[in-house]
Order: C-alpha cells, then sequence, then structure tokens
C-alpha cells in the first residue's frame, strides 16, 4: 500500500498537497499540465523532500531514503537507457547496479527481454533500436529491478498511438499483473479510461484521492469536467 | 529538487584538487609579490616594455578583428567546395606551435623570404618583418582565424527566417541584421585576442626584441636569462599579472564560446552577395597556407638528415606532452564534476598568470633549493598543464552539466552513485569531452617555447626550444625539418586523443 500522508509539496509558489492510500494495480495521473503530476511522482520517486508530511510504503516511512533506496523504480519521458551500454546491460542494471554480471544474471536478463519482445537484441546498443523497442528494453530493466512501485512519468509520450497502446498492454500484462502498484502520468485521458483500474486527478493544487475509472468518468467532479472540456 | 537528484559528485577530490591548482599558480605570484623590488620602481624601459605590450594587444586585436569581418561575412554567405576543410584550417593555428608559425612567416615575409624575392625582381627595397611589425603579423596570422570563427557563430546565429524577412521587407541587412549582431559579438572577441597577444612570449622573442618591441614577457626572460636580476623580474611579472589579470577577469565574463568547428557548417540562404567575397576568402586562404606550405617545402628535403639532438628534444617534448596532459585532464575533470563557483574560479586563475609569470615564481622558490635547469621539465610539464586547465574546463563544464541534465535521475533511481556512476555513467559518456579536452592539452604543451626557455639549456631542451636554437644559429634548413616533426607531433597528439574519444562512443 503506497500511501501519501498529509503530504504537502512546495516548488517556489507552487504547492500541492495530497492524502491518500493506493491499492496495487494501474493508476493513471491525469490533469493539466503544470497542475503537479510530475512533482507528486518526484516526491515518491524520492527526487523533491516534502515541505510536510511524508510517503509512506506499506507503513515504511520513506523521508530521507535515496531514489536508489525506495521500493520505487520510475521511468521518464526520455533518457531511459544509457546510450554507451547494450540492451542486455541497460536492462542487467536493474540487476546489479555495478554491471557485474553473472551467468545467472544474464540468464534472467535473457528471460525479460524475451517476456518484453526483445529476445536475441541483447547486443545491440539504444540508437540501433526503434522508439518502441527502446521502451521495451527500459520496460525489462524495470521488471528486473523488481520493485513493488513503478512510476511512468509520461514514458510513452513520444510514441505514436498504436505503439503507445501495445506498451500499455505490456504494462498490464508484466507489471500490473504481478501485483505491482503502477503510477502513469498521461496527457491522453483516453489512456486513462482503456487501461487504468485507479484515476488521480491533480488540478488546483490537489492530487486528488483515488477513484474507480468506470465511476469517476460516469459521473465527472466538476474539476475533471474543468480539465475534460465538457 | 532535493541535492541527492544530482548524482555522482565528489566534493573531496575537487578540493584537493583546487588547492593543488591554487598553490601553482597563486603560489608562484605570492614568491613573485615578495621578491618584487618595489622600492627601486621600474625602470624606463620596463615602462616601454608595457607600453608595447598594450600597444600591440590593442593593435593585434583590432586588425585581425577587422579583417575577420568581410571573411567571416563571406563564409557565413557562400557555399562552395572546399568549405568545410577552410572552416576547419581556421581551427589549425590554435594547434599550431607558435614558433612553426613564425618559421613559415619568416619563410614568407623575411629577409630572404618570397615576398622579399618578388618585390626584389620589380626593384623594391627589401622589408624586414623584425620589430613591432612583425611581432603585430604573427598575432594577426594567429588570431585572424580565430576572430572569424568566433564572428561567424555569430552570423550562423541569426535566426535565417530574419534574413527572408529582411530580403522580403527589401531593408538593409547591414543595418538591420549584421551591425547589431556585430556589436554583440565583436567586444568579446577583441577582448579575447587582446588577452592573448598580452601574454605573448614566443611571436616578441623571434620577431621582437630591442628597445622598441619588447613585451614585458620577454623582459622577464631577458631579466632572468641575461642579467639574472630575480628582483626587476619579479617586479616585471607582478606588473605582467596585473594586466592580465584585469583582462582575464573581464573576457572570461563575456568571452564566446568557440567550439572548434562544431555548427559552423551551416551556410545562412541569403540575396546580397558581393564577388568581393571570393577575394575575401582567397586572401585569407592564401595567408593562412602559404607559411606553412614553405615548412613543408624547406623542412622534407632535410628531413632525415636533422641531428640526433633534434630527435632527442622530440623524445622530450613528447614525454612533457604526455604527463602535462594526464595532470590538466584529471585536475579538470575532478574541477568539472563538482561544479559551481570553484570550477569557475580554477577556470579563470590560469588564464590571469602567464607562462612566464608562473616560470618567475618557480624559478624563485626552486633557485635556492636547486639548480633551475634540473627541474626544467617537470616545472614545464606542470606549467603547460596549468595554461591548458581553462580550456579542458571549457570543454568539460558544460559536458558535465549535460550528463547530469539528461541521466542524473536515471542513474539516482538504478543507485548508481559515487564511484559506480562515474564508472557506468560519467566517464562513459564524457568521452568525447574528455578525448578533445586531452588532445587540446597536448597539442599545446607540444608546441609550448615559454617557460622551457626560461629553465632549461641544451641538456633539457624540447623541440620547440631546440627549433629557436637551430633558427637562432640561421641552420633555416634544419629548424624548417624540426618544425615539420613538431607540427606533425602536435597534430598527431591531438588527432589521437580526439579519436580516442571517438571511436565507438555511441553519442
Amino acid at each position: 500500500m503506497l500511501t501519501c500522508d498529509d503530504l504537502t509539496l512546495r516548488q517556489g509558489a507552487f504547492t500541492l498537497r495530497a492524502d491518500w492510500s493506493l491499492s496495487p494495480g494501474l493508476t493513471a495521473v491525469i490533469g493539466p499540465s503544470g497542475g503537479g503530476k510530475s512533482t507528486l511522482l518526484s516526491a515518491i520517486a524520492g527526487f523533491l523532500d516534502p515541505a510536510s508530511g511524508c510517503v509512506l510504503w506499506d507503513g515504511r516511512n520513506l523521508s530521507g531514503a535515496a531514489p536508489g533506496n525506495r521500493p520505487v523504480t520510475m521511468l521518464f519521458q526520455d533518457n531511459n537507457l544509457f546510450p554507451h551500454l547494450t540492451v542486455a546491460q541497460n536492462a542487467g542494471l536493474g540487476l546489479v547496479p555495478s554491471l557485474r554480471l553473472t551467468k545467472d544474471h544474464s540468464d534472467r536478463v535473457a528471460v525479460a527481454l524475451d517476456r518484453v519482445g526483445l529476445a536475441g537484441l541483447g547486443d545491440r546498443k539504444p540508437n540501433a533500436l526503434s522508439g518502441g523497442q527502446q521502451s521495451r528494453a527500459a520496460l525489462a530493466r524495470v521488471l528486473l529491478a523488481d520493485r513493488p512501485v513503478v512510476l511512468l512519468d509520461e514514458a510513452f509520450a513520444a510514441l505514436g498511438p498504436a505503439l503507445r497502446a501495445q506498451m500499455l498492454e505490456l504494462v498490464q500484462s508484466i507489471l500490473v499483473a504481478a501485483g505491482r502498484t503502477v503510477l502513469m502520468v498521461t496527457h491522453d485521458p483516453a489512456d486513462a479510461q482503456n487501461v487504468a483500474d485507479n484515476v488521480i486527478l491533480v488540478s488546483d493544487g490537489y492530487a486528488h484521492p483515488p477513484q474507480d475509472t468506470g465511476a469517476l468518468f460516469a459521473d465527472p467532479s466538476p474539476e475533471l469536467r474543468r480539465y475534460l472540456g465538457t | 529538487m532535493a541535492q541527492r537528484a544530482v548524482a555522482i559528485k565528489a566534493a573531496g577530490p575537487a578540493w584537493v584538487a583546487a588547492a593543488l591548482v591554487l598553490a601553482l599558480t597563486v603560489g608562484p605570484l605570492v614568491a613573485v609579490a615578495f621578491r618584487a623590488q618595489v622600492g627601486s620602481g621600474l625602470a624606463a624601459g620596463d615602462w616601454a616594455a608595457i607600453r608595447f605590450t598594450i600597444w600591440q594587444a590593442v593593435v593585434s586585436a583590432l586588425a585581425s578583428v577587422a579583417l575577420a569581418i568581410p571573411v567571416a561575412r563571406a563564409l557565413a554567405r557562400r557555399r562552395f567546395r572546399g568549405r568545410a576543410a577552410l572552416v576547419m584550417l581556421l581551427g589549425a593555428p590554435f594547434l599550431l606551435p607558435v614558433i612553426v608559425a613564425v618559421l613559415g612567416l619568416l619563410a614568407v615575409f623575411g629577409r630572404g623570404g618570397i615576398l622579399n624575392a618578388m618585390l626584389g625582381t620589380i626593384g623594391i627595397d627589401p622589408i624586414s618583418i623584425y620589430g613591432a611589425a612583425g611581432v603585430i603579423l604573427a598575432h594577426v596570422f594567429f588570431n585572424l582565424p580565430l576572430a572569424v570563427r568566433l564572428i561567424l557563430q555569430g552570423w550562423l546565429d541569426i535566426p535565417a527566417e530574419r534574413f527572408r524577412l529582411a530580403a522580403q521587407l527589401n531593408a538593409p541587412v547591414w543595418r538591420v541584421l549584421e551591425w547589431p549582431m556585430l556589436v554583440r559579438v565583436l567586444p568579446g572577441t577583441l577582448l579575447v585576442i587582446f588577452l592573448i597577444c598580452l601574454t605573448s612570449f614566443a611571436v616578441a622573442l623571434t620577431l621582437g626584441g630591442g628597445p622598441r618591441a619588447t613585451t614585458v614577457e620577454l623582459a622577464i626572460y631577458q631579466a632572468i636569462r641575461f642579467d639574472f636580476d630575480l628582483g626587476r623580474a619579479a617586479l616585471l611579472a607582478a606588473s605582467q599579472f596585473v594586466l592580465c589579470a584585469v583582462a582575464a577577469v573581464v573576457a572570461w565574463r563575456i568571452t564566446p564560446v568557440d567550439g572548434l568547428g562544431g555548427g559552423l557548417d551551416r551556410v545562412v540562404a541569403r540575396w546580397d552577395q558581393s564577388p568581393l567575397d571570393w577575394l575575401w576568402l582567397g586572401a585569407v586562404t592564401l595567408f593562412l597556407v602559404t607559411p606553412l606550405a614553405m615548412i613543408v617545402l624547406r623542412g622534407v628535403p632535410g628531413f632525415l638528415d636533422m641531428p640526433a639532438s633534434v630527435w632527442t628534444a622530440a623524445g622530450r617534448s613528447i614525454a612533457v606532452a604526455v604527463g602535462s596532459t594526464v595532470i590538466s585532464v584529471s585536475l579538470a575533470l575532478t574541477v568539472a564534476l563538482r561544479g559551481g563557483a570553484i570550477a569557475q574560479v580554477i577556470g579563470v586563475t590560469p588564464l590571469a598568470s602567464s607562462a612566464l609569470v608562473m616560470g618567475t615564481g618557480l624559478f624563485i622558490i626552486v633557485y635556492p633549493v636547486v639548480s633551475p635547469t634540473v627541474v626544467a621539465l617537470p616545472v614545464t610539464m606542470v606549467v603547460n598543464a596549468m595554461l591548458a586547465l581553462p580550456f579542458a574546463l571549457r570543454v568539460l563544464i558544460p559536458a558535465v552539466q549535460d550528463v547530469r541534465q539528461n541521466y542524473a535521475r536515471l542513474a539516482a533511481t538504478l543507485n548508481l552513485t559515487g564511484w559506480r556512476g562515474l564508472r557506468i555513467v560519467m566517464l562513459p559518456r564524457l568521452r568525447r569531452p574528455l578525448g578533445f579536452a586531452a588532445g587540446l592539452s597536448a597539442a599545446l604543451s607540444m608546441g609550448d617555447l615559454g617557460v622551457i626557455a626560461l629553465f632549461a639549456t641544451d641538456a633539457q631542451e624540447t623541440l620547440p626550444l631546440a627549433m629557436y636554437r637551430l633558427m637562432g644559429a640561421y641552420r633555416m634548413e634544419t629548424a624548417a625539418s624540426a618544425a615539420l616533426l613538431l607540427v606533425a607531433l602536435s597534430l598527431l597528439a591531438f588527432w589521437i586523443c580526439d579519436k580516442g574519444g571517438r571511436v565507438d562512443a555511441d553519442l
């Protein structure tokens, strides 16, 4: 269970508050740009210290824990792979940050690459892959990192609609089905409606509590109406 | 953003590096300050040297920039075969050892040069390039290309849409676009060239001299080598430091960055071209290429007959270059990784302290302990490393910032911090700028004729010093062969390092 306990985040004059808990599954984070979606994810990942309140995982206070020591892994809009490392090495970083991979590690990397549909491409460098394949390689690393919370900060925004749908399916089948808590920032409410179990609306300085996707879109709140323009 | 988001940051080593750099740059200054005989004051000849130093730097800067403007404009608006080669040629003087260029200029403009030979056939008296005219000619040779590159960058920074708009409105491009750009770019360009000429030693040593063409750097050298008057040398060094410090601090703030050819391959589409462009491009190419061609022409025949001492000197130069490259790049990397204010201070300090100023200070420090000739090579290595440091830092600081910007968060989520982050993320991402910085340091050190002249006797002479002595003995053919070897070594050193950073770099 991921909890934002009376959390207040501050960046200059901007303030964002959140006070809720989230169960495993796929949660979409939507809202107007500049509303604080990325700020929320930054705080959960440990890039931004809360002004007050805290983030908890299963009751454990994460305050002060470095990003690499949290039960959290994250994909960004770009630069999710190191261009000078091979795909297998990039994925392997999820297992062993020192990159000293044993035979057993290499086997697990191969299995992960197979699961994301990149079997046999482990020796390539990222620039020899298409955009979709690069996203898959990053997902392989997330899979291997084996952290219970996965944050996707518009990770697939650069992909076309068809590829993005494929990636979301993959997220669904390898991460959500395995019981992980996935938070996904998206600009497209349709993405949220199609795949998300819950939706967090971030607007007006609040990250509103997660709501069931179906219920939320069936009876939109005034904030959501304003964001959707309906 | 929380502090720990900026992963891969080592503070300790950076402070050690900074302390080392300050000790090596400020330490000699302290020695100079203690030794300077303020009571006796500067003699009339010393004031003349200070006046000449400033005057020639002003004239050199103005001449370089005035000639560079039409050349840069021609390059900005003309597309032709060999344009890329010409832009590359404009980058070459930075890597070209000063003494080699001087020898080349002598072969063209000197007493027995091709210009006087041509003048002789039409009955005109030979001209002499020794003295102020020669010093300025050599400075223009070195700085005209730099000025062209900096000004060309200014032209290319004007958005293409503005030229289209001006063409459509039939507006005077010069007044609405080019003049405002030049007003922005020229002060920095003038200042950086002024600063370079202010610390000119090798040019003044070879082409200047005498009461009317002695720079402060040369006067320091003469005070130590000929008069062994350390007090006066120290006083001169202190004056030189004040001159440079003022210019350096101003220059560091307003100087444009020269990426040595990066991005200068674009041509602005223009609707106002003048045939004079070709004249300017032809003239500048001839001016740059002829002296170098003369070195090759005169150097090749005797290349294999050079005395063994020249080859030994080349070996010393290589050793000095390798050592100084290792020192300057590792210091620069350590400081660049830390970033912030220390990086800025370390980047500007050596600029304010010239080779001869540092040399004088170190001479004063070591002289009571050990014979200066014994430490000639290590001192040269260290001083060259310090002088290359600002250039290495200018390459590395933005590169480090780029890596942080793009990969610090990813590295943090993957626990790639400390040494692990350095090994897996930072160093591989920095390969190209590291190679480039190493190449610059190596080439600069290889061709340096500065502090070595102060310390060395025949027994420790490096290749540039050996060349200078050959020229002094009027063995011009052998000097040309040595020049050929020197320029080959400098370019090779740059090429090896730069290539090493590019191979398989995956950017």
